[in-house]
């Protein structure tokens, strides 16, 4: 028996044999729900795409107090006041040490 | 009239919305690639349950490795590396029916290889005993044996593409395919002696 032979002609057989690429019904739902469950939440990634998410909001709160506070200043005309107020509340302690004594 | 058509997204853009988070941008992705990667398995695995597994993990496993995808290839070769590896696998932890011997190939088989030898034309319409003669011979072969004759011979593909798919080198799938293709050869002897001795 010539081996060379049928081995050629099986693996001619084999190549004229395509295999079938059906698929079960909904097997990708099954595949997601395997996914699903396997899914675990890294918490350091869930606090990391909170931040990620929260960073737009900050950023427009930030630019909105900050115009807020300069309008309200200008609308008073009194920046200099302003400046005053807080110098006298920032030493308003030590001023109070001398009358500790 | 409003076009009410849903843009199907690009496989970049849909593994980009699983990294994000998405998971369920996955869905589309097992939709479009599970009938190649089910023709692959079958290749490996003939009962459909052992199929539906081998798909599975691919699929899972793609999930869980999505972040090593770099995309300088297609998303397709990429899945495709990891349903050969996956099918290597299952070839080298279910050596299925090993203890089988070569007196188990039925008279229809057996007949499929005289007729091959004598070259009847009647060969070519047993084509279903000439699979069933195939099957046999490759659940014969060691794993990687038969993982080299299906990529090589059986899908035709090149050394380097073979190279590619498995992760082994040039050398070493030359290697392996000779060893494979006189590893094939020894069991036909085998079956041959069983039948004619």
């Amino acid at each position: 028996m010539n081996l060379a032979e049928v081995q050629k002609k099986l693996l001619t057989a084999a190549r004229a044999d395509r295999p079938s690429d059906t698929v079960p019904y909904a097997f990708e739902k099954r595949i997601m729900t395997r996914i699903a469950s396997l899914t675990v939440i890294d918490p350091l990634m869930l606090w990391n795409r909170i931040l990620w998410r929260a960073t737009a909001p900050c950023v427009a709160i930030m630019v909105l107090l900050s115009a807020w506070t300069m309008l309200s200043g200008h609308r008073r005309g009194s920046t200099e006041a302003l400046a005053a107020d807080l110098e006298n509340t920032m030493l308003a302690p030590f001023e109070n040490i001398g009358e500790a004594w | 009239m409003p076009d009410s058509a849903p843009v199907e997204r690009t496989d970049a853009e849909l593994i980009a919305a699983v990294l994000s988070g998405d998971t369920a941008s996955f869905e589309p992705l097992v939709k479009k690639y599970q009938p190649r990667v089910f023709a692959t398995a079958r290749r490996y695995a003939r009962r459909e349950n052992e199929v539906e597994d081998i798909v599975q993990e691919v699929f899972l496993k793609a999930f869980q490795k999505l972040r090593s995808y770099r995309g300088e290839a297609p998303f397709e070769h990429w899945l495709m590396r990891l349903a050969v590896r996956t099918c290597y696998d299952f070839l080298r932890f279910h050596l299925r029916n090993r203890e089988a011997n070569f007196t188990d190939i039925s008279e229809q088989d057996t007949d499929w290889l005289e007729r091959f030898n004598t070259g009847s034309a009647e060969a070519n319409e047993n084509a279903a005993a000439a699979k069933e003669l195939v099957n046999r011979v490759m659940n014969k072969l060691s794993p990687a044996a038969r993982l080299v004759i299906t990529l090589l011979e059986i899908e035709d593909r090149s050394v380097k593409e073979v190279a590619a798919l498995t992760g082994w080198s040039v050398p070493l799938v030359k290697v392996r395919a000779f060893r494979a293709r006189a590893e094939m050869r020894k069991c036909l002897e085998k079956m041959a002696k069983n039948k004619f001795l």
